[in-house]
């Protein structure tokens, strides 16, 4: 009977999704404890240390609701690496194209006044994403063109786009004051407050409809289709006569799309105005999520949620016990090597089977 | 004028050993078919290693070791990864970047108690070559440089020889190129890509170390702005030849040392800072057709696998 349950188990693991549940969990976990060695290492206690910060991220509804206001943009921000990357395509420039979204966001939000919400508010969102999609058009073309590595050209558009938006909030675009910042945008412009005395907007809701609508396109479309095969093969997508270089720069701008409408969420949801530094680098959060998520919609909010909470409780973590938020990019970069290695795991299983000694 | 393009070159071999050495690095490591995203980390944690050590011990050439030695171990950590345990060679690259950042500015917090920046510590001193810095306009750009200025060009030259003129580069290219071949004569396959990963981690290390210790004397926090990434295109216009791969480091830093240079006349800082990146595009785009990677660079090799 027991024998039973354990090939059961074992028959489960082999279905593939539930293998990359399981190895983005344990990868989680090991995350989990390597941080507590460096907290501990940096002479602190782990158990206070992860203790505020479940407290920071979950203890309340408050700080649920604050969790969740910082999961919307990482849910973006998963979405553009995965959907780039079931192309193929690693998509790093999210960065950027959330700071381009972000202001055209804002730019629309503040130049037109007197427009009913019903049509400022769709313009502005709309212009966010065309503005991050056009920001991935550059690496795009050039990677379908020539096969300049998207992983460069993605990161170069980053600093470029982001000086852009610095000049901007600096110097046509900025408010009065000292701050580089934009004016806020109207009324009629501003996603709404969700709750009452926190930040969450109704921006998770529009992130939400994104998790569905790349579900839609990935998995029930011809283009869905397409970007998938030219992801597993793209010289037998060619051969099966798909557009390789078409692929890549839909997938490439939709991705953008994505990361842009991350950036107009944060501006007209939660900021209300483009603040220069919006972004505590979310488009780099969104690469953890992403291959937490093993770049699937449904796993992407999963693993938006958990960065989210770490994000936020971090913050509460380094007002209680001085331990810094950056435990949390630490974090991340760990989960991305050990999910990044599945093999890793196997070890534990040789280990069992033929000692330490049989399993290297 | 001629004493203003004087300076210009100048500048342009003091800004050029992180780009140039991570650059070499990755030449060795691609050449070996292992591509290595994660320059940019290594050179980040080379730049702390060296300041963190310098800061306990005092002496920075201390520093410089445990910057090479920190920079290998990352290298080493993606070697393992990526020929151990399979590993997607890009997202290890990535997690190698992320991770650097996290701990590094974590660590800044730990010691310094700042997120910005260190304190300062004692740095590596110029060097005034005795002959050379008397002969006219080459003394004005090689007499007096940093030490590690005069290292990275030895090494640039010793990189070039080893990788075309031994035995050890004949087998590290045909590592690259064709795997199974060079595993049929005999070369143990895995054991040249372990040595010469580890090998662009610690060159990173020691660019970062440069860029901590021989130019700023102290760390902050992302110091290494986006210099691995530059050093893989400088990597990519090099094809794959540490010569190469040092005269493309030398194009980039000439657009930064212009760029500092063109600071302060009129232009918001802005566009002037976007040189450099909107270059590493453009070359990007016009050499890539022309470069033809190693062949079997990206790929995982197993032994006895058809």
């Amino acid at each position: 009977m027991k024998k039973n349950n354990y090939h059961r188990v074992i028959q489960l693991l082999k279905r593939e999704s539930v293998a990359d549940v399981f190895i983005s969990f344990v990868a989680v976990v090991a995350a989990l404890l390597v941080g507590a060695v460096i907290v501990y290492i940096s002479g602190s206690s782990p158990y206070e240390a992860y203790k505020a910060l479940y407290e920071g991220a979950f203890g309340s509804t408050y700080d649920f609701c604050q969790t969740l206001t910082r999961t919307t943009p990482l849910i973006f921000t998963g979405l553009t690496v995965a959907f780039a990357f079931r192309c193929g395509l690693f998509n790093i420039g999210g960065e950027g194209q959330l700071y381009i979204g972000g202001m055209t966001a804002a730019i629309v939000g503040i130049s037109f006044t007197g427009l009913p919400l019903y049509i400022h508010l769709p313009l502005a969102v709309a212009a966010g994403a065309a503005a991050g999609g056009a920001w991935a058009l550059v690496p795009s073309v050039l990677k379908a063109r020539v096969g300049a590595h998207e992983v460069i050209t993605t990161i170069m558009m980053n600093y470029i786009g982001i000086l852009l938006c610095s000049y901007l909030a600096n110097y046509p675009f900025k408010a009065e004051g000292w701050i580089a910042q934009t004016n806020v945008v109207e009324p009629s412009a501003q996603l709404p407050r969700l709750v009452a005395s926190t930040q969450l907007s109704a921006a998770i809701f529009l992130a939400l409809a994104c998790v569905v609508l790349t579900y839609y396109i990935l998995y029930k479309t011809t283009l869905g289709y397409e970007i998938r095969a030219v992801g597993l093969n793209p010289d037998a997508a060619e051969y099966g006569g798909i557009s390789v270089q078409k692929s890549i720069v839909l997938a490439l701008v939709i991705s953008g799309m994505l990361a842009g409408l991350g950036g107009a969420g944060e501006v007209l949801g939660l900021h209300k105005r483009f603040i220069f530094g919006f972004s505590p680098g979310y488009g780099f959060d969104g690469i953890a999520v992403a291959v937490l998520g093993r770049n699937h919609p449904v796993g992407v909010v999963l693993g938006a949620l958990l960065f989210g909470a770490l994000r936020n409780g971090g913050m509460v973590m380094k007002q209680m016990t001085n331990v810094p938020t950056d435990l949390v990019v630490a974090i991340q970069g760990i989960v991305i090597l050990f999910v990044a290695a599945p093999e890793m795991f196997r070890i534990f299983r040789r280990i069992k089977k033929g000692g330490i000694k049989n399993a290297f | 004028m001629l004493s203003s393009i004087v300076s210009l070159l100048t500048a342009t071999l003091r800004i050029s050993p992180p780009i140039a050495l991570a650059s070499i690095g990755g030449a060795y490591s691609e050449r070996t078919g292992i591509i290595n995203i994660g320059l940019e980390g290594m050179i980040l944690m080379g730049a702390f290693a060296g300041v963190a050590t310098t800061h306990f011990v005092g002496n920075p050439w201390v520093g410089v070791l445990s910057a090479v030695l920190a920079g290998g171990a990352l290298g080493l950590l993606h070697a393992v990864l990526c020929i151990r345990f399979k590993a997607n060679q890009v997202v290890s690259g990535v997690g190698v970047n992320i991770l650097s950042l996290g701990l590094t500015t974590l660590l800044l917090q730990v010691i310094w108690g700042n997120r910005g920046a260190s304190d300062s510590v004692r740095g590596l001193r110029p060097l005034s070559l005795p002959v050379i810095r008397d002969i006219p306009i080459i003394g004005d750009i090689l007499g007096e440089q940093n030490p590690l200025v005069y290292l990275m060009l030895v090494i640039v030259v010793v990189a070039w020889l080893v990788m075309f003129r031994t035995p050890l580069g004949l087998r590290i290219r045909a590592v690259g190129e064709h795997p199974e071949a060079a595993d049929t004569v005999g070369i143990h396959v895995h054991r040249i890509q372990y040595m010469c990963v580890t090998l662009s981690g610690m060159l990173s290390g020691l660019g970062g170390a440069y860029l901590s210790l021989g130019w700023l004397n102290l760390f902050s926090q992302n110091m290494s702005a986006g210099r691995g990434f530059i050093a893989l295109a400088a990597n990519i216009f090099g094809k794959w030849n540490p010569a190469g791969a040092f005269g493309a480091s030398l194009l980039f830093s000439f657009t930064d040392a212009l760029q500092i240079k063109l600071q302060g006349v009129g232009i918001p800082i802005q566009f002037i800072q976007m040189i450099p990146y909107i270059l590493t595009i453009l070359v990007l785009a016009s050499a890539v057709k022309r470069a033809v990677p190693p062949a079997a660079i990206g790929k995982h090799y197993e032994k006895g696998e058809k």
